[in-house]
C-alpha cells in the first residue's frame, strides 16, 4: 500500500473562459476506514489563488499552514498579492527541499494571473512542475479523472457550463474509487467572484 | 581581539545618542568622488566621476558603476573595496529571490535586503559600518526607481540626488533643474552639466573621465560607453 493512498483524495482544477474552476473529494479515511466526509483539501491562498492538496491528509495540512505563512510574509513585505505562477515556484521550491524525506502530496494550484488569465498547474511530490492548459488532474482518482475530464473538457466553457462539467467530471470519477467520494466540494472563480458549491454523490 | 578594552563593537551609543563609526562612515563618503542619479518619466541615470590616480591606470579596467540584475544598476561613493562586497551580496540575494519565484526581485525588496546588510554591520561585533553610500537604479512593475541606501543602512527613495564631495551644491543645481515629467534624454543631460559644473578635471570633461548608466522603459540596465557619453557631452555643449 502506498502512503499517497493512506486516506484517498481526488482533485481536479479546469480552466473556461476568463474564469476557472477546483474541485475536490471530501473523503479522508485510513486506508478503507472512513473517518470523515467534510475534509477540506482545498485552501484559499487569496481572492484569486486556490491550492488544493491530495495525498496524506496531515501533509496537506502542514503544507497548506506553512504556504500561507510564506504568502503572508511576502504580502507584506511586497505589498501586493503573490501570482499564482509566482506561487507555484514558491510550492515547487519548497517541495523540493525536502528532496529525501517529502511531503507526500501532490499540489493542484489554480488561479487568475495578469489581466485575469486563469492559471492552473500541478506537480508531484518533490515539486516537478507541470503546466496545463486545459486540466489538471492529482489523487487516487487521478486515472479516471483523466478519462473524464479528457472526453467531457472543451475550451472557452463559461463559469456556468464549467461548473456542470469538473462536478460530473469528479462524481463519475470518484464513482469508480473507493478510496474518494463521499460528496463534492467545487469552487468556481470568476474574476469578480468566488462560488463555493457542495456536491451531493454516492455516500460510500 | 580577546582581553583588550575594546572587545565591544565599535558601534556602541555615544552619551549624545549617536552612534560615532557611522558619523565617521559618513565622512568617509562625503569624501569619496561625486556621484548623482536622476529619476526621469521614463527612466533612471546614474553617474559618477571617475578621476583615476594617475594617467598610467588603465581606465578601461576600472568600473564604478555595477549591474545587480539586468534592470537594477548600482553607483557608489566612498570606498571602493567596500561597495565591491555590498554589490557581490546583492547579486546573490537578488539571485535566491529569482531562484525562490522566478520571477526578477522588485527594486524595493532588493533596496531593503542590502540596507539590512549595512544595517547588521553596525550591531556586530568585530566589525565596521561599510564606508560607502549607494545609489540604486532600476525599473521594474512599478516604473522607474531611484533609491540611496546609507552606511547606517537607512535608505529613501529620490526624485534625484547626489552624494560624495560638493554633494550641497549638486543638490542645489539638481534642485534648480529637476522637473517631475522631465524625460530620460533630459535627465542624461542635467547629469552631465552637474558633474561639469562640479569637477575641476585635469584637462577636459571626457567619456574616459565619468561613468554613466541608464535604464529605460525596456528594463535593461547599461553603462554607456565612452564614445556614446562624448556623444552626450557634445550635445550638451
Amino acid at each position: 500500500m502506498s502512503i499517497f493512498e493512506y486516506n484517498g483524495s481526488a482533485l481536479v482544477a479546469m480552466v473556461g473562459k476568463n474564469c476557472f474552476a477546483i474541485a475536490s473529494d471530501r473523503r479522508l479515511g485510513v486506508q478503507l476506514q472512513t473517518i470523515a466526509t467534510d475534509f477540506q483539501r482545498i485552501f484559499k491562498i487569496h481572492d484569486k489563488l486556490f491550492l488544493g492538496l491530495s495525498g496524506l491528509g496531515s501533509d496537506a495540512q502542514t503544507l497548506h499552514q506553512r504556504l500561507v505563512f510564506r504568502h503572508k510574509l511576502y504580502q507584506l513585505r511586497e505589498e501586493r498579492d503573490m501570482k499564482p505562477e509566482t506561487f507555484a515556484s514558491l510550492v515547487s521550491a519548497m517541495l523540493y527541499e525536502k528532496r529525501f524525506g517529502p511531503y507526500f502530496c501532490q499540489p493542484v494550484i489554480a488561479g487568475l494571473g495578469e489581466d485575469d488569465k486563469p492559471f492552473i498547474c500541478t506537480m508531484d511530490s518533490i515539486g516537478a512542475k507541470e503546466l496545463a492548459k486545459d486540466f489538471v488532474v492529482a489523487g487516487t482518482a487521478s486515472e479516471s479523472l483523466y478519462g473524464a475530464c479528457e472526453s467531457m473538457f472543451k475550451p472557452d466553457m463559461d463559469h456556468e457550463e464549467l461548473f456542470e462539467t469538473i462536478s460530473q467530471a469528479l462524481i463519475s470519477s470518484v464513482d469508480r474509487d473507493c478510496l474518494s467520494g463521499w460528496g463534492g466540494h467545487v469552487y468556481i472563480v470568476t474574476p469578480t467572484e468566488v462560488t463555493e458549491r457542495i456536491l451531493k454523490g454516492r455516500m460510500d | 581581539m580577546g582581553d583588550s578594552q575594546y572587545s565591544f563593537s565599535l558601534t556602541t551609543f555615544s552619551p549624545s545618542g549617536k552612534l560615532v563609526q557611522i558619523e565617521h562612515a559618513l565622512t568617509a563618503v562625503g569624501s569619496g568622488q561625486t556621484s548623482l542619479g536622476i529619476k526621469a518619466s521614463n527612466g533612471v541615470v546614474i553617474a559618477t566621476e571617475k578621476k583615476l590616480p594617475s594617467i598610467l591606470v588603465d581606465e578601461t579596467s576600472v568600473q564604478k558603476i555595477q549591474i545587480l540584475t539586468p534592470n537594477i544598476g548600482v553607483v557608489y561613493s566612498g570606498m571602493g573595496p567596500d561597495s565591491r562586497v555590498l554589490v557581490r551580496k546583492s547579486r546573490k540575494q537578488a539571485e535566491q529571490y529569482n531562484l525562490l519565484y522566478k520571477e526578477a526581485i522588485p527594486v524595493t525588496q532588493l533596496v531593503r535586503e542590502t540596507a539590512a546588510v549595512m544595517q547588521e554591520f553596525t550591531q556586530s561585533g568585530g566589525v565596521r559600518p561599510f564606508g560607502v553610500s549607494l545609489l540604486v537604479a532600476g525599473y521594474d512593475d512599478k516604473g522607474p526607481q531611484l533609491y540611496q541606501v546609507d552606511p547606517s543602512g537607512s535608505y529613501f527613495s529620490w526624485k534625484a540626488s547626489a552624494m560624495g564631495k560638493n554633494v550641497s551644491n549638486a543638490k542645489m543645481f539638481l534642485e534648480k533643474r529637476y522637473t517631475d515629467d522631465m524625460e530620460l534624454e533630459d535627465a542624461i543631460h542635467t547629469a552631465i552639466l552637474t558633474l561639469k559644473g562640479l569637477l575641476v578635471f585635469e584637462g577636459q570633461i571626457s567619456g574616459k573621465n565619468i561613468e554613466i548608466g541608464v535604464i529605460e522603459a525596456d528594463r535593461t540596465f547599461r553603462v554607456l560607453t565612452a564614445a556614446q557619453i562624448e556623444d552626450y557631452l557634445q550635445e550638451v555643449e
